[in-house]
C-alpha cells in the first residue's frame, strides 16, 4: 500500500519538492551574503557613535520585496498543498472508479486511507517545515528591524515564520480529503476547501489568535517622546503615537479620555492650541510643529487628561502562541481525518 | 460444502428506492452462475454488497461462509472485476502487478505473468492506452492472480468487441477449470452466459424472478402450441410463465416437473434467451405471488 | 489429438455435442485406442465453455465404456465405433433405402420424408420411456 501510494504521488510530490530545494537552494546562497552585509553595516553605524535607524530602514527597503514574496510563498503553500495535494488523494479514485479495483484487493478501506493520509501528511509537514525553516533562516536579519512595518509577531508574517506553517498545511490538506469524500468530484472539492481554507485563515487572526493569551494593555501619557505626529481631518485632530514595543503586534492603539473612554479626536479646547496655522490644500495633513507649538499642545493634552490607551500582544510571546495555534490547527486537522475515517466506511 | 452466496431477505434502499428487495439465494460452490436482468434491474447492487462495497439495508449475506469485506482473510477469498473494468490510467501494466503482488498476500506472480505474456500485453505500456479488450483483460488477470475461491464480474464483457469477449472467456473458464474456481458472472448476453454458465438467476425490478441450475431449468419449462385455450384451464401443476394468442392458437410457456399428457399441445423445449426473456416479461407472475389450484380438465 | 467445436444455435445441449463428435471420431477413426482426449483445460480455454460441460461429456463416454479417466494423467480412448459396426448392419440399410424409395414414389418431397421418419423416431422414443 506504501508503493501504491507513493508511486499515484510521485509527480504531485516531485514538483513541489522540486521547487521547494531550488528555493532552498537559492536562499542558501544568498542568506550569509545577507547576514554579513547587514552585520557590517549595524557595526559600522555603531561604531560611528549614532543612531542606526536610518541604516536600519534603508537596509530594510532595499530587501523589502524579496522579504513580501518570500512571505507570500510560505503563505500559500499550504493552499497548494490542500488543493493539490489533498483534493485529488481520494476523490481521483472516487471519480474514476479506480476505487473498486483496490478495495477489492486484500486491504482495507481504513488502512488503505491510513497510509494514503500518514503518507501524504508526512510530506506535507515536510514541505510545509521547509519552506517556513528556508524563509525563516534567510530573512532573520531583516525579522530584526521590521518592527513597525512587518513585524514577525503580527500578522501576515507571524503565519509565516516558524512551526505554524506546518499547522496549517496539514489542516488544508485534511480540508481537501474531506472536501473531496463529501463532493465525490475534484474540481468541486478544490474550490470548497479552497473558500474554507481562505475563511479560517482570515478568521483566526481577526478573532482568535488576539485572545489566545489576555493581551498586554498599557496607558500612557502623551509625550514628545513617543509622539509620532497628529491628522488633522476637517477641523478635527488625532494623534498617532509610538508603539512601546515595536515589534509587538498592536491590537489597539487609541486614544482615551480621563475617564478611560476611547475618542476619536481630541476636544475641543486642545484642538484650539493644537491647530497649526492653515496650510495650502486641505484634508488629512501630517504636521511637524517647531518645539515650541508641539509642548505647548502636549501639555493642554495632558491637562484635559488625555493619554494613550495600548493594547498589544509582546513579541517574547512569540514562540507561545506558535505552539498554541500549530496545536489549534493540528487538532482541527486530525478531526477532520477521523470525520474522513468514519465517511469512508459508509461510503459504496 | 459451504455455499458461494447465501442470502436471507437482502434488501437495499436509496433514498426512497429499493435497489434490492426480499432476496433470498442459496448458492452452491463450484459453480458458474449467470446474474442476468434488465438495466437497473439491481444486478450491481447485488454484485457490490456480495464483495463488501455496499452495507445491505435488511436481511443477510454471507459470502464463502464468512460476511463479505470483513477482514483480510474475507477479502483474500474473493476477486471482484467492476463494471468498465476500472484500471489506474497512469500505471503500466508491470506496475499493476506489482500492485497486486503488494496487496495480496496470496498473488501467484507466475500466473500473473504468464496470462499477461500469453495476451502480448507490453508490461511498460500505460493502462490507459490499451484498448478496452486489453484493460478487461487486466482486470481480470489481477482477479485471477490473487487466487481466489469465488470471482465476481460485473458485465464484464459488455463493452468489448466479438474477438476480445472470445478471448475474455477463454481466459475466464481456463481459470475455472485450473483453480476450482466459483464464478458469478453478471451480462446481458445470453448467449455467452449459455456456453459457459451452469447456474442462474434472474432479477428483474429489484427481485428475484428464476434462480436455478441451469440443465434443471431448460429440463422443466416447456413450449405448448395447440388451438386457442384459456391457460387457467391447465392442471395446476404446470405453472403458466407467459402466454400469446391469436385467434385460432395459443403459445404457452410453462413449468412443470410432471410430463405434459394432453394431446392437444405440441410439446417442444425452451432456449435459454426465450426462457429469460419469458421471465422479463410483464406477464410473469412475481415468485412470491400464490397461484390458485385448479383441477386437470378432463 | 481430435479438435471440438460448438455450434451455438443447433439446439443440441453442449456436452451432447462433445458426447457427439467424439463418437463420430472414433467411428471414422480419427480416434484409435490409447489416444488422449484434450484436457478439461484445453478445451475450455478453446471453446470458452463451462468446464463442468467437459467433465459430464467425458464422464458419460466414460460410462458407455468408450474412454477411461487416469488420475493425473488424462482421459485416454480405450474402445472404438469402427466402420466395421456400421457394415454388419447393411440388411437394414437395405430395408431403409427401399422405404426411402417407396416414400418417393407416393410423392413426398425431401422434407416431408424427413419430418415423417423424425416424428415417427421422437414418437418411439416416447413410447419407450413411458
Amino acid at each position: 500500500m506504501i508503493w501504491l501510494t507513493w508511486r499515484q504521488f510521485r509527480t504531485q510530490a516531485l514538483v513541489v519538492f522540486g521547487a521547494l530545494v531550488a528555493l532552498a537552494a537559492v536562499l542558501a546562497s544568498t542568506g550569509p551574503g545577507l547576514a554579513h552585509r547587514y552585520a557590517d553595516g549595524v557595526a559600522a553605524c555603531t561604531t560611528g557613535g549614532g543612531d542606526c535607524s536610518f541604516f536600519t530602514e534603508a537596509f530594510f527597503i532595499s530587501h523589502r520585496n524579496t522579504f513580501v514574496i518570500l512571505a507570500l510563498v510560505v503563505l500559500f503553500l499550504p493552499a497548494v498543498i490542500g488543493l493539490f495535494w489533498g483534493a485529488p488523494l481520494v476523490t481521483r479514485e472516487l471519480e474514476t472508479g479506480t476505487y473498486r479495483l483496490v478495495w477489492s484487493q486484500t486491504v482495507s478501506r481504513d488502512r488503505w486511507l491510513a497510509v494514503k493520509l500518514g503518507l501524504v501528511g508526512l510530506a506535507t509537514a515536510a514541505a510545509a517545515g521547509l519552506a517556513s525553516v528556508a524563509v525563516s533562516w534567510w530573512s532573520s536579519p531583516l525579522d530584526k528591524i521590521s518592527g513597525g512595518q512587518l513585524p514577525r509577531m503580527a500578522p501576515p508574517i507571524f503565519e509565516t515564520r516558524g512551526i505554524v506553517p506546518i499547522g496549517y498545511a496539514a489542516f488544508a490538506l485534511a480540508l481537501g480529503v474531506t472536501a473531496g469524500l463529501l463532493v465525490r468530484r475534484t474540481v468541486p472539492a478544490m474550490a470548497i476547501a479552497l473558500a474554507a481554507f481562505i475563511a479560517v485563515q482570515i478568521a483566526v487572526p481577526l478573532w482568535v489568535r488576539p485572545h489566545l493569551m489576555s493581551p498586554v494593555r498599557v496607558v500612557t501619557p502623551i509625550t514628545a517622546a513617543n509622539i509620532d505626529g497628529f491628522d488633522i481631518n476637517n477641523g478635527l485632530i488625532s494623534v498617532n503615537v509610538k508603539p512601546l514595543d515595536s515589534e509587538a503586534w498592536s491590537l489597539h492603539s487609541r486614544t482615551v479620555d480621563a475617564a478611560g473612554h476611547p475618542v476619536t479626536s481630541l476636544p475641543t479646547e486642545v484642538t484650539s492650541v493644537c491647530t497649526p496655522p492653515p496650510p495650502g490644500p486641505g484634508g488629512v495633513t501630517k504636521v511637524q510643529r517647531a518645539p515650541g507649538f508641539r509642548e505647548a499642545c502636549l501639555a493642554a493634552i495632558s491637562r484635559a487628561g488625555y493619554q494613550q490607551e495600548q493594547v498589544y500582544q509582546p513579541a517574547s510571546r512569540f514562540w507561545a502562541f506558535q505552539w498554541i495555534e500549530t496545536g489549534l490547527f493540528g487538532g482541527l486537522a486530525l478531526g477532520l481525518a477521523g470525520f474522513c475515517f468514519w465517511r469512508i466506511r459508509r461510503l459504496s | 460444502m459451504t455455499a458461494a452466496l447465501r442470502t436471507q431477505d437482502l434488501g437495499k434502499r436509496y433514498r426512497q428506492r429499493w435497489a434490492l428487495a426480499d432476496c433470498t439465494l442459496d448458492i452452491p460452490a463450484g459453480r458458474i452462475v449467470g446474474l442476468v436482468g434488465r438495466n437497473g434491474a439491481g444486478k450491481t447492487t447485488l454484485l457490490n454488497l456480495a464483495v463488501g462495497q455496499l452495507a445491505p439495508t435488511t436481511g443477510t449475506i454471507e459470502v464463502l461462509g464468512g460476511q463479505p469485506a470483513s477482514g483480510p482473510a474475507q477479502l483474500a477469498k474473493v476477486g471482484y472485476v467492476a463494471q468498465d473494468t476500472p484500471t489506474y490510467s497512469g500505471l503500466t501494466v508491470a506496475e499493476h502487478l506489482t500492485l497486486g503482488a503488494r496487496l495480496n498476500p496470496g498473488w501467484d506472480g507466475a500466473l500473473a505473468r504468464d496470462r499477461i505474456g500469453r495476451l502480448r500485453l507490453d508490461p511498460r505500456q500505460r493502462a490507459g492506452k490499451l484498448s478496452g479488450g486489453q484493460k478487461a483483460q487486466l482486470a481480470l488477470t489481477l482477479g485471477i492472480a490473487k487466487r481466489p475461491e469465488l470471482l465476481i464480474l460485473d458485465e464484464p464483457v459488455a463493452s468489448l468487441d466479438p474477438v476480445a469477449r472470445r478471448e475474455f472467456l477463454q481466459i475466464l473458464m481456463e481459470a475455472a477449470a485450473e483453480q476450482e474456481l466459483s464464478v458469478i458472472l453478471s451480462s446481458h448476453l445470453v448467449a455467452d452466459l449459455e456456453r459457459v454458465c451452469d447456474y442462474l438467476i434472474v432479477l428483474d425490478a429489484a427481485r428475484v424472478r428464476l434462480v436455478g441450475p441451469i440443465d434443471e431449468l431448460l429440463a422443466s419449462h416447456h413450449r405448448l402450441t395447440g388451438p386457442r385455450r384459456d391457460p387457467a384451464t391447465l392442471p395446476a401443476d404446470q405453472q403458466v410463465i407467459t402466454a400469446s394468442h391469436t385467434d385460432r392458437q395459443t403459445t404457452l410457456v410453462v413449468r412443470t416437473d410432471a410430463p405434459i399428457l394432453d394431446p392437444a399441445w405440441t410439446v417442444t423445449g425452451v432456449g435459454l434467451e426465450d426462457l429469460v426473456l419469458a421471465y422479463l416479461s410483464d406477464q410473469a407472475d412475481p415468485v412470491d405471488t400464490p397461484r390458485p389450484t385448479l383441477a386437470v380438465q378432463r | 489429438m481430435i479438435e471440438f467445436h460448438l455450434d451455438a444455435g443447433s439446439g443440441v445441449s453442449p456436452y451432447q455435442q462433445l458426447v457427439r463428435q467424439v463418437r463420430h471420431a472414433l467411428r471414422l477413426g480419427l480416434l484409435q485406442k490409447g489416444d488422449q482426449l484434450p484436457t478439461v483445460k484445453d478445451v475450455v480455454a478453446a471453446l470458452a465453455i463451462n468446464p463442468n460441460t467437459v467433465l459430464k461429456a467425458y464422464r458419460e463416454l466414460e460410462h458407455d465404456g468408450l474412454v477411461a479417466a487416469r488420475p493425473g494423467l488424462g482421459t485416454f480412448v480405450t474402445a472404438t465405433l469402427t466402420d466395421g459396426s456400421l457394415a454388419a448392419h447393411r440388411p437394414l440399410r437395405q430395408d431403409l433405402r427401399r422405404w426411402m424409395d417407396r416414400a418417393r414414389r407416393a410423392g413426398l418431397d425431401d422434407e416431408s420424408i424427413e419430418a415423417l421418419f423424425m416424428d415417427t423416431f421422437r414418437a418411439s422414443i416416447q413410447e419407450d420411456i413411458a
